[in-house]
Parts: C-alpha cells; sequence; structure tokens
C-alpha cells in the first residue's frame, strides 16, 4: 500500500483554441474505485483521453503508482498498466473476439495479485468463448461491452478506466456490467469509473469526483454522497 | 473468341502486377493513413536498381530480390527519418512523399538517362504457351503465378499471425489499439518496409512486361490509387479484387476504346467515391 495508483494534478487540456479542462487534480486509491462524474460535455472523456495519452494535456504530475507517465505514448502508458474500456466499446470490428483479445493479450508485471488469461476471460464471459470465432463487429451491443472489458483485463492493467460502460446497454445487461465492476474491485483492481448512470456509480464507487465545465465541482466520498440528495440534485441536476 | 481470352489473360497479368504494387500501398494507406505518393517511384526505382544489378551480371531472380532489398532498406530510412517526425500531420506528410517521388524520379534520370530500357526476361520463362490457336508468353502466366502466391501469403500473414492482427486492429482504429498498447513504432516500420518491398521488386517483376522509362511512375501511382479507392483502404482482399478488375477494364479498354482508356479506368473510382466512399470491402472512408 502506501502509494496511491493514480495522481493528477493540474490537468490542463485544450481542443483547438478552446480550454476543455482546468486545473483538475483527484487521487484513485490503490484498490479503490473513483466515480468520475458530470453532466454532458463536463470533461469526463476528455478526462480519460488525456490520462491514457491520447488527448495532448498540460499536467503538472500525473503519476501510476508513483511513477510519472505525463507526456508518454498511449503504448507506453499502456505498457505501464493501465487499461481502457472506451466509450462507445470501440472493439476492433474486422478482428474475431479473439483476435480482438489476443493482440491486446500481455503478462502483468511480476507480483500483480490477479492474472487475465484467455481462459479466465471465458469463464468470466461465457458468451465470450461461445462467439470466439465471430467477427466482432458482428456482436450485439452487451458483447461488445463484455469484450471491450475483457480486452482491457487481457493488458493485465494495475489500474482500469470504464468510460460509460452502461452507455446505450439494457438494462439487464447493466446489471451485468456492475456485478463485472465490482467482482473486479473485489479482485483488488484500481478503478476509475466514468458514468452518466449516477445510481449505479454511487453504488459502486468509493470516492467520487465531479466535473462541471471543464472544472472540478465537488470530491469526496461516495457515501456521503449518496446520502446528500440535494447535493446530487445541484451538482448533477439529474436523479 | 481469341481476342477475348488473351486480352483477359493480359488483364489478369496487368491486375497482378497492379496488385503487388497496390497491396502494400493500400496496407500503409489504412495503418498509418499515409497516402504515400512515392509508391510509384519506389515500383519504378526498383526496376531501374534491378537492371543495374542484372547489367552487373545478377541473374533476373537476384536482381528481382535486390530491387525489394534496396527500396525496403530506402523505405526504411524514410519512414525512421521523415515520416514519423511528421507524426499526427497527415497533409505535411503527404506532401513530403511527393516531394521524394519527384527527387526520385530526377535522380532516376540523372542516373540511367531518359532513354527507356527494357528489361530482359529470364530465359526459362521466354517463349508462349500454346493451347489450340493460342499463344501466350509465359512470362505472364508467371507474374499471375506470382501475384496469386503473393496473395495467399499476405493473407496468412494477416489473417493467421498475431502480427497481422495487430496490423488490422490499427487499420481498424489506431488510437485504440495504441492504447492497448500495441506499439505503432514496431507496426509502422513493418509495414511501410514491407510496402516498399513490394514495390521495389514489383517494379523489376514487371520490367519485361512494361520496361523502364521515366514517367513510370506517375503512370503507375494513379493506378494503385484507384485499385485502392475501388477496393477499399487497408483491405487486402479490396486491393485484390480492385487490382483485377482495373487490370480487365484496362486491357478491355485500350484494346476496344483507347481513345477512352482513362475515363473508362477512373469513371469507377468517381462512381464509387460518390456512392460508396468506404470502397468495396474498406471500413475506412477516405
Amino acid at each position: 500500500m502506501g502509494t496511491d495508483a493514480l495522481v493528477i494534478s493540474g490537468l490542463n487540456a485544450f481542443y483547438g483554441d478552446s480550454h476543455v479542462l482546468h486545473d483538475v487534480s483527484f487521487t484513485v486509491k490503490q484498490g479503490q474505485v473513483l466515480g468520475l462524474l458530470g453532466r454532458n460535455g463536463a470533461g469526463k472523456t476528455t478526462c480519460i483521453s488525456a490520462i491514457v495519452g491520447l488527448v495532448r494535456a498540460k499536467t503538472a504530475r500525473l503519476e501510476l503508482f508513483g511513477q510519472s507517465i505525463a507526456g508518454l505514448s498511449p503504448e507506453a502508458i499502456s505498457l505501464n498498466g493501465i487499461g481502457l474500456v472506451p466509450q462507445g466499446r470501440r472493439i476492433f470490428p474486422s478482428l474475431t473476439v479473439i483476435e480482438n483479445l489476443t493482440v491486446a493479450a500481455r503478462r502483468g508485471r511480476a507480483g500483480q495479485r490477479s492474472q487475465w488469461t484467455l481462459n479466465d476471460v471465458y469463464e468470466a464471459f461465457p458468451r465470450l468463448a461461445e462467439r470466439k470465432q465471430q467477427l466482432a463487429g458482428s456482436l450485439s451491443g452487451g458483447e461488445q461491452q463484455m469484450l471491450a472489458i475483457s480486452r482491457a483485463l487481457m493488458t493485465n492493467p494495475r489500474l482500469i478506466l470504464f468510460d460509460e460502460p452502461s452507455e446505450g446497454l439494457a438494462p439487464q445487461i447493466v446489471t451485468e456490467v456492475a456485478a463485472v465492476l465490482r467482482r473486479l474491485r473485489e479482485s483488488g483492481l484500481s478503478i476509475v469509473l466514468v458514468e452518466q448512470n449516477i445510481r449505479l456509480a454511487l453504488e459502486i464507487a468509493d470516492d467520487v469526483v465531479v466535473l462541471n465545465t471543464g472544472y472540478v465541482a465537488h470530491t469526496g466520498g461516495a457515501e456521503a454522497l449518496r446520502a446528500d440528495g440535494a447535493r446530487i440534485q445541484q451538482l448533477l441536476g439529474i436523479y | 473468341m481469341n481476342f477475348w481470352v488473351i486480352q483477359g489473360l493480359n488483364g489478369l497479368a496487368f491486375g497482378s502486377l497492379l496488385f503487388i504494387l497496390a497491396s502494400g500501398f493500400s496496407l500503409i494507406f489504412g495503418l498509418m493513413r499515409i497516402v504515400n505518393l512515392s509508391h510509384g517511384a519506389y515500383f519504378m526505382l526498383g526496376a531501374y536498381v534491378g537492371i543495374s544489378a542484372m547489367a552487373a551480371g545478377a541473374s533476373f531472380w537476384t536482381a528481382i530480390l535486390i530491387g525489394g532489398v534496396a527500396i525496403a532498406v530506402l523505405g526504411a530510412v524514410i519512414e525512421r527519418l521523415i515520416l514519423r517526425r511528421l507524426t499526427g500531420q497527415p497533409l505535411a506528410q503527404v506532401l513530403v512523399t511527393l516531394g521524394i517521388a519527384f527527387i526520385i524520379a530526377d535522380a532516376c534520370v540523372w542516373i540511367w538517362t531518359g532513354d527507356p530500357r527494357p528489361v530482359p526476361m529470364p530465359r526459362e520463362l521466354a517463349g508462349a504457351f500454346r493451347i489450340h490457336q493460342l499463344a501466350f508468353p509465359i512470362y505472364r502466366l508467371f507474374v499471375i503465378g506470382v501475384a496469386f502466391t503473393l496473395a495467399a501469403a499476405l493473407w496468412f500473414l494477416l489473417e493467421r499471425t498475431r502480427l497481422g492482427a495487430m496490423i488490422r486492429a490499427g487499420v481498424d482504429d489506431l488510437n485504440m489499439a495504441r492504447a492497448m498498447g500495441i506499439r505503432t513504432s514496431v507496426l509502422f516500420p513493418v509495414v511501410f518496409c514491407l510496402g516498399s518491398a513490394l514495390a521495389g521488386a514489383g517494379g523489376v517483376l514487371a520490367g519485361p512486361i512494361l520496361s523502364v522509362y521515366p514517367g513510370l511512375d506517375t503512370d503507375m501511382l494513379p493506378l494503385a490509387l484507384v485499385v485502392v479507392i475501388l477496393g477499399g483502404v487497408g483491405s487486402l482482399l479490396g486491393a485484390f479484387i480492385g487490382s483485377l478488375i482495373i487490370g480487365f477494364i484496362y486491357s478491355y479498354g485500350q484494346a476496344l476504346f483507347p481513345d477512352l482508356a482513362y475515363m473508362i479506368l477512373f469513371l469507377p473510382m468517381v462512381l464509387v467515391l460518390t456512392l460508396r466512399p468506404t470502397g468495396l470491402f474498406g471500413r475506412q472512408a477516405i
């Protein structure tokens, strides 16, 4: 223990001339789930893209388990142990299910608690095993989400970022995704969870950061926020 | 009847040459998002290098190898020293490849003069294959065989190996591939060198059919472009089918409507771009 999984401090990001993230700072504790919430356009996905290096950003500090990852390429950041389940799933549609998993596969760091293999993933998501030779583009939305999660797990990350995993999924599938998130938290993985589904996020998260138009509007424990409906209403305006 | 068969075989042979050129062009375009406008120049330079190798005593087969390796090395240098510095600036990359194409073309005139050079055919493949009243050059049948073998080999590389799956993942969604830890610093040189080698070796192989002359580069590049637009960017199957279609159109068009040859070639491209911008087998719009 001791070191935090992810420390972000003074993150500023730009799209062309517009300044979309202003001095965003937060910390993900090891083995915990941080819910990153906010209205549409608050900058959540930009924040995720900046962490994985897909959006160029200025940061005072960006540390993964005490080691700076600021300015590294997306592939280097991935190799350092950040997994991504991106918004819109973005599985590789012209690859088969098994290819989606094997292109991402690599062993985790020495001494890492859980090591995901193809068999573990198939055990966790039996439907992927049934469809392993199928083109990923032909899967249903829920199956694609399972695949996106599995693909990230195959990189054996130390920290995993979920960007709106429940988006566009049937309620039953959302329940399944939630169960997966809980299981991953129990396995000791550190998680950042971006969600529009606030009820789901507050159920699973330990800590919460709320973004509003690119600024951090609130930081605190999920439990406290869960109990404070007025504050939720004020921050997120829908619940 | 004979006319249709012979022109059909000619179209198949020309389409085969196009496939050797366009498969690499398409992969580079699909993965690196670079329209490599020096690809035609690589083809021509490879042919000239092959000629010089043969003049120095190398066999035709060794000359193909030398042409391929020389252009692969050139491609590696250009990728590492120039294109990589311009990552994320597609327009600058395309313009650079155009500049390189001009430089190569000028250097070729300087070194090999402006006179067209015939390329001798390997003796074992000279002559014609005869059946009934039909005669067809054995060498062209050989070129067709090479292209189909190459298609099978590339298919195996892309569809049956992990490296191939990584390349296809990059063509599907490059940013996501990178975020999964797939290194572009490995994939890009591999694909660029492979494409360059195919262009260089293809130039030597095409020599006995097309001969080598200043302007061969600008004759071939638009055809490769049409093939890729027709077939779909980054798709091997697309490059294969597109090459054969263009080969047939070229062959029959030149014979039947010589005045309209270019219109017949580029009309399908215009139609595809307007009606189906992803090409027949592609996923990305141009």
